[in-house]
């Protein structure tokens, strides 16, 4: 058992891509840790410089008391499940399970008790002859887990286990994953592109961006408030809609009419001219559905798509966003590794709505929950701070903006070697 | 027209087996028959009255159980030598990222396809001037030089196949470099080390141009070197069931080494090709 404690990691590779750029992030012990971002934001590099798998570059990495960043992998008591679960086909679940102690040199006894126990919480019991290649993909992903299970380790290491597996057995497993985290009550660091992995899952998400961290928090709180536009595209299915928006006084105009927002929200993005509004998708509701519409406002549009799920219908209404707000979303889908072709408002529906395709329909919305972002930095500037986790650009604005310039460097290492 | 491919595919086979095993029955044949059969002129297929008297003579001669001996001796340690370097050298030439690693590989082939012949002359006067020649380690050096070649691009092969994670996992598990090699690298690529032992092995073992110029004695003459010195009292009559008899025990231990490591590749390649 112990806390890890990252402090201003870099990772540098040798042709010059900076892969992580200053990110502090702090494992309290005990706690579940979640890593998470698009492919490439440098989740599963930082994991491994953890388990010291890749150099650190410059940083501090303190597991318990003591700095590791200059300490082998087996001299740092870690215990890591990979992504293809890198079982020794040549050996038995038996003795990939024994593999660490065995390594440790433990006595058969020793070895026969403990690997026995592990099987037993891992229901592998009538497996343990048999040779990985026999096994399905959820016994495998147990043995790897029984060989991390079977040492006491200080930290379990996780590189997204899950993503091998298919749907039904992803669900499972990730229960198991969390049932077994909280019985032995042992500090984890769990890699994963999946973000519903990550809302169920962790305590804390820590959420990258090209190697930046852009805000550590509870899910709760990246859910409600996230700290940029990133985050909030990030976090949540289906993704927040971003709108071009102009506030005036309390009052902001959307690209389907103007809407009322709390007073202490508008302070805050008063005189910015040309903001992104964030809405999300349960925030809209098919007003004839909707009982008191007085808390929010409501807006007639035509509706262009609806998919109707049984408990809910998701409604899309096309808009058109103004260049300077367009170019932004543009780099945001990016960033999040997708390619939206138009702009386009998703609204989630209650199943009784009986809004059809091509219907001019009133939506109601719930404007208390708006958020504003800045589209130049992309900033959250309606966050609740103190709901809101740690967000670095918050804390020392100048690191991050140094940060995020490594990270442009790397683009441009990257597009100098393509071209 | 499934039982027309069928009967032509065996008439094909029967064809394939006459023509390869023909003259290996005729030398077994041959080596069960007695010196004044073979010597009659025209002997017929299948010997007239069998006997074991050409195998006694051969296992009585000293200097042919000697030879036999050599040949053990250095086609096994040159065979063990050359797939120890030859797994370190292509562990080294998968894993690590150094300069020349190109030049290393090429240089290797280049060596395989150097002819064997070109580098008698050299090393005859080589061996002599540091007095490796007529010795085990003449041999053994130039086999091993002559192998490693092969062995190392089968190995690197072989290694690159094996997903870097396993050796991860096993360093994670808490095994040293070392350890992560021997326990898992090494067991996960055996097929391969066992395919580079018995290329080089049968490289040794039958090698003939080097053993014949590199030693002048019994004391480390191989097999097929010393069977050209089986003329017999009448250089006019050789006696050729004896040297059927020769050939016929120098081939049981291919076979023998064959059928051995054969199972062991099997069962290599089914474990291997689990990747986890």
């Amino acid at each position: 058992m112990a806390a890890i404690d990252m402090k201003n990691i870099v990772k540098k590779y040798g042709d010059g891509f900076p892969a992580v750029n200053d990110v502090s992030i702090d494992v309290a012990d005990g706690e579940f840790m979640i890593l998470v971002g698009p492919s490439g934001c440098g989740k599963s590099t930082l994991l491994r410089m953890i388990v010291g798998l890749e150099d650190i570059t410059s940083g501090d990495m303190i597991i318990g008391e003591k700095k590791v960043n200059d300490l082998a992998p087996r001299d740092r008591n870690l215990a890591m499940v990979f992504q293809n679960y890198a079982l020794y086909p040549h050996l038995t679940v038996y003795e990939n399970i024994a593999f660490p102690l065995r390594l440790a040199g433990a006595s058969d006894d020793e070895v026969d008790k403990k690997v026995r126990n592990a099987s037993k919480t891992l229901e592998l019991d009538e497996h343990l002859e048999r040779k990985p290649g026999n096994l399905s993909g959820g016994q495998r992903q147990r043995v790897a887990m029984g060989r991390a299970i079977v040492r006491d380790a200080d930290a379990f290491l996780f590189d997204e286990p899950l993503s091998n597996l298919d749907a039904k057995l992803r669900g499972q497993m990730r229960t198991e994953i969390s049932r077994l985290q909280k019985r032995l009550g042992i500090t984890t660091v769990y890699v994963t592109h999946d973000q519903t992995e990550a809302m169920t899952l962790g305590d804390r998400v820590a959420v990258l961006k090209r190697g930046v961290l852009q805000q550590l928090a509870t899910p709760r709180e990246l859910y409600t408030n996230p700290g940029n536009l990133f985050v909030a595209g990030f976090i949540g299915s289906p993704p927040m809609n971003f709108l071009p928006a102009e506030v005036d006084g309390t009052s902001v105009k959307l690209p389907f009419g103007t809407v009322q927002i709390p007073q202490e929200r508008a302070e805050r993005a008063q005189g910015k001219g040309l903001l992104i509004a964030g809405i999300r998708p349960e925030h809209f509701e098919d007003a004839s559905v909707k009982d008191d519409t007085s808390s929010g406002s409501t807006f007639r549009a035509t509706v262009d798509v609806v998919e109707w799920l049984g408990n809910e219908a998701y409604a899309y209404i096309p808009f058109e966003a103004p260049p300077e707000v367009q170019k932004q979303l543009t780099q945001l889908e990016h960033d999040l590794d997708g390619d939206q072709m138009r702009t386009q408002l998703v609204v989630s529906l209650d199943g009784a709505s009986r809004i059809a395709e091509g219907d001019e329909a009133e939506i109601w919305v719930d404007s208390t929950k708006i958020h504003l972002f800045d589209p130049a930095t992309g900033e959250n500037l309606t966050v609740d701070e103190s709901r809101a986790g740690r967000i670095p650009e918050r804390e020392d604005p100048k690191a991050k903006e140094q940060a995020e310039k490594m990270a442009d460097h790397g683009e441009e290492v990257h597009s100098a070697e393509e071209a | 027209m499934k039982q027309k491919t069928g009967i032509g595919t065996w008439i094909g086979f029967a064809l394939i087996m006459i023509w390869c095993l023909l003259p290996v029955v005729w030398i077994i044949s041959l080596s069960f028959k007695s010196l004044a059969e073979t010597t009659a002129g025209s002997p017929q297929f299948l010997p007239k009255d069998p006997t074991l008297d050409n195998y006694s003579a051969i296992l009585d001669n000293g200097d042919f159980t000697r030879a036999l001996i050599n040949s053990f001796g250095i086609s096994l340690i040159a065979t063990l030598l050359s797939v120890i370097f030859a797994t370190l050298a292509a562990y080294a030439i998968a894993r690590l990222e150094f300069k020349g690693k190109r030049i290393v590989l090429s240089m290797a082939l280049a060596i395989a396809m150097f002819p064997v012949v070109s580098l008698v002359g050299p090393l005859f006067d080589m061996w002599r001037t540091l007095g490796l020649f007529n010795t085990w380690p003449g041999l053994i050096i130039p086999y091993m030089t002559f192998t490693l070649p092969l062995a190392i691009w089968t190995l690197s092969a072989f290694f690159r196949e094996i997903p870097w994670e396993m050796e991860q996992a096993a360093q994670v598990d808490g095994a040293t470099s070392w350890q992560a090699f021997r326990k898992v690298i090494v067991p996960l690529a055996a097929p391969g080390v066992f395919t580079a032992a018995i290329l080089t092995f049968f490289f040794a073992w039958n090698e003939f141009v080097l053993a014949i110029s590199l030693t002048s004695t019994t004391r480390s003459r191989t097999v097929p070197a010393q069977m050209s010195f089986f003329v017999g009292p009448d250089p006019f009559n050789p006696p050729y069931s004896q040297l059927a008899t020769a050939s016929v025990i120098v081939t049981i231990p291919v076979i023998i080494i064959v059928l051995l490591f054969q199972r062991k590749i099997v069962a290599g390649l089914t474990s291997g090709a689990v990747k986890g």
